[in-house]
């Protein structure tokens, strides 16, 4: 478990984060959601002991979090950062030996990545006569290149194409379902949706949200529903305790009161006709987004 | 090295995997390596480094055929009886004896000898003439010439070394000041590459910023170091080959000294050129603060080559850091300087490099992650 606990940092009189806190649980994917400015990469780069801050405390599994567990870190930062002249191999190979692998065990690794993530003919190339999205590629692979025990990846879906997003979420999840933390940001909403386990909304440099995906989705799910039957939905209308949002034929939205009052709604759609789904209507993650952030 | 298993604070199975961190040291060595690799990848400095040991090798052998010309093959005369005695006798000539103004004609005509001195015709002072094929040799007749004794009261002040000096001194300046530029010009750049691309964030969580900076300084030292001996070993090679055994002898001491200071020298100015390179955050910047260090290395190059025969300005210059490497070795070479004062010198320049490597290295540290425009030094300097 890897955990901030009332993180401050300022930049002069400017205050970029106010109390953050919050948990990455191991094995699972925490999406890190929050607009531009909000404090993301700040938090991330406190995280990684590349920036200090001002108060507050980051601990993995319960004890402080020494430079040497950070060199167990994989990072990607949020502008990407590799050798523009080197081959895309040698710096997997230099960074993985920066961490402590020998040249031979650094060369498997790094062969093994770049073949995953389909950059295997390419290993040999030029960092920067490879696509942006082959760039980013490799920027993942110089994540993973050393084994990490906990990936901090900001931004790491931006400019890819969604063929590659499969391959980069494929590869993520590998990893957290091995047992490791995994915190990555973006402002992709619908990619954190599909992919992220726990969820962190920061904004203005303070944590607005935070929790399971699912948690999240019903705290904020209020009181609508969904009916799709068979039969007509006009009674609807008529019901005492009920307001019809939207109607077409056996289709129907509606805001109950309570709990009790969209049982009973229920109960009576069964006897019209039959029932193809009832459900509460979970807000989607942008929803949730804006109305955490206002 | 300490690794994180042997580490009794660490909860057990914190750990999933993975090599213990390298050492200050092996990461230092890392950096330095591929500092070192993609130097010695570039065309670029293959290419100066090749024209600048052409240029050294140049200098060598126009120097040695120059030498040749003025001091070796005696010349060939002929001489008309014992016409002339006084101005031939006690100089280098390789004379043939003709036996009469005619048979030492045709030896001039005939190319034996350059030229034929026999009994004056007219009433001409020496009392000897002297016989060319088709143009006269100003040379020879100069050597014939009957000269006055010159006594010089402050002979150290004589000027005819001074070409020589000039040479020796515009050499040691070039030297540094082409190595200096060049490995600085490196190191910044790289630096700002780091901090431009942003790899200098992955690469500060993994290793120490000191082991980072050090790596840098010391690979591109090495390449330095490298260059340096090469040109010292050509020069040597070069000066024994074209026989200027002489120059080398006298040269000897002052280069083992050159290098010793360059050493030391380099590393200060590449500590600067990193904390300089640091401060901003585009290749395009890298010029507005690194010009001023650029300053400091030509000010040496220039003055050693104005001033070199100027004992106040030399003696001054072999003692401040940035042109000791310069002005200490050519006042070996002229033989001003006494045995402790290279030590001294040496001192004063490694503590002052140390001094510059601390600041340096807070400069560096602090600016590498301030993004966007130039950092001002008094932030940098800062906490």
């Amino acid at each position: 478990m890897l955990e901030l606990s009332h993180i401050d940092k300022s930049y002069g009189e400017r205050k970029v984060l106010d109390d953050v806190s919050f948990q990455v649980a191991p094995g699972r994917m925490t999406g890190f959601v929050g607009g531009n400015g909000a404090g993301k990469t700040t938090t991330m780069r406190i995280l990684l002991g590349v920036l200090a801050a001002n108060a507050g405390t980051v601990t993995l599994d319960g004890t402080p979090l020494t430079p040497e567990d950070r060199r167990r870190f994989g990072y990607m930062p949020e502008e990407r950062g590799l050798y523009p002249k080197m081959r895309v191999e040698e710096q997997l190979v230099y960074l993985a030996r920066l961490h402590g692998f020998t040249t031979h065990a650094a060369k498997r690794n790094a062969g093994e990545l770049l073949e995953r993530l389909g950059l295997g003919e390419r290993r040999n190339d030029a960092l920067e006569s490879l696509s942006l999205g082959n760039q980013q590629r490799a920027q993942i692979a110089a994540a993973l290149v050393h084994d990490p025990d906990v990936l901090v990846l900001d931004e790491p879906f931006s400019g890819l194409d969604p063929m590659a997003v499969d391959v980069v979420v494929g590869v993520l999840s590998e990893f957290a379902a091995g047992g490791s933390p995994v915190l990555f940001s973006s402002h992709q909403l619908d990619i954190v949706e599909r992919l992220c386990d726990d969820l962190v909304i920061i904004a203005g440099g303070r944590i607005r949200a935070s929790g399971s995906r699912e948690s999240l989705r019903e705290a904020h799910a209020g009181n609508r529903y969904e009916l799709l039957t068979a039969a007509d939905t006009g009674w609807l209308r008529e019901r005492a305790g009920i307001s019809v949002v939207d109607f077409d034929g056996g289709y129907a939205l509606f805001d109950a009161d309570d709990a009790q009052a969209a049982q009973a709604v229920l109960r009576e759609a069964l006897t019209h006709g039959d029932v193809t789904s009832f459900a509460p209507l979970r807000p989607t993650l942008a929803q949730i987004f804006k109305e955490v952030i206002q | 090295m300490t690794t994180a298993t042997e580490s009794p604070i660490q909860p057990a199975g914190r750990r999933r995997s993975g090599p213990a961190s390298p050492s200050l040291v092996q990461s230092i060595g890392l950096v330095a390596e591929r500092e070192v690799k993609m130097r010695l990848r570039s065309k670029t400095f293959l290419i100066s480094t090749g024209i600048l040991l052409l240029v050294i090798l140049a200098g060598i052998v126009v120097g040695g055929f120059l030498a040749k010309n003025t001091a070796s093959e005696t010349t060939k005369i002929a001489v008309v009886g014992n016409a002339g005695a006084g101005l031939v006798d006690g100089k280098t000539f390789d004379v043939t004896e003709a036996a009469d103004v005619a048979a030492a004609e045709a030896l001039v005509k005939s190319g034996d000898v350059e030229a034929a001195i026999a009994p004056a015709t007219d009433d001409n002072p020496t009392g000897v003439q002297v016989i060319f094929d088709s143009e006269a040799s100003n040379t020879l007749i100069m050597q014939l010439s009957a000269q006055p004794q010159v006594t010089i009261l402050d002979p150290d002040a004589d000027g005819s070394a001074g070409f020589l000096l000039y040479i020796v001194s515009l050499g040691f300046g070039l030297v540094f000041f082409v190595s200096a530029t060049t490995f600085g010009a490196s190191i910044a750049q790289s630096v700002v590459e780091e901090k431009q691309t942003r790899v200098v964030e992955i690469l500060m969580s993994a290793i120490p910023v000191k082991a980072l900076l050090a790596g840098k300084v010391l690979g591109n030292s090495i390449l330095a170091f490298g260059q340096i001996l090469a040109i010292a070993a050509l020069s040597v090679i070069g000066l024994t080959v074209t026989g200027q055994t002489e120059l080398l002898a006298g040269l000897g001491t002052p280069v083992v000294w050159f290098v010793v200071f360059f050493v030391l020298g380099f590393i200060l100015l590449a500590a600067l050129f990193a904390a300089a390179g640091s401060l901003v955050s585009r290749q395009e910047d890298i010029g507005s603060t690194t010009t001023p260090i650029t300053m400091l290395i030509m000010i040496p190059y220039f003055a050693v080559i104005f001033f070199n025969d100027n004992p106040v300005v030399m003696t001054i210059m072999s003692y401040v850091p940035f042109s000791a490497a310069v002005g200490m070795p050519v006042r070996l070479f002229v033989g001003s300087a006494q045995w402790w004062e290279p030590i001294l010198s040496l001192l004063i320049l490694a503590i002052t490099a140390a001094l510059v490597i601390l600041v340096g290295s807070r400069i560096y540290e602090n600016s590498l992650l301030k993004m966007g425009g130039r950092v001002k030094l008094s932030e940098a300097l800062k906490a």
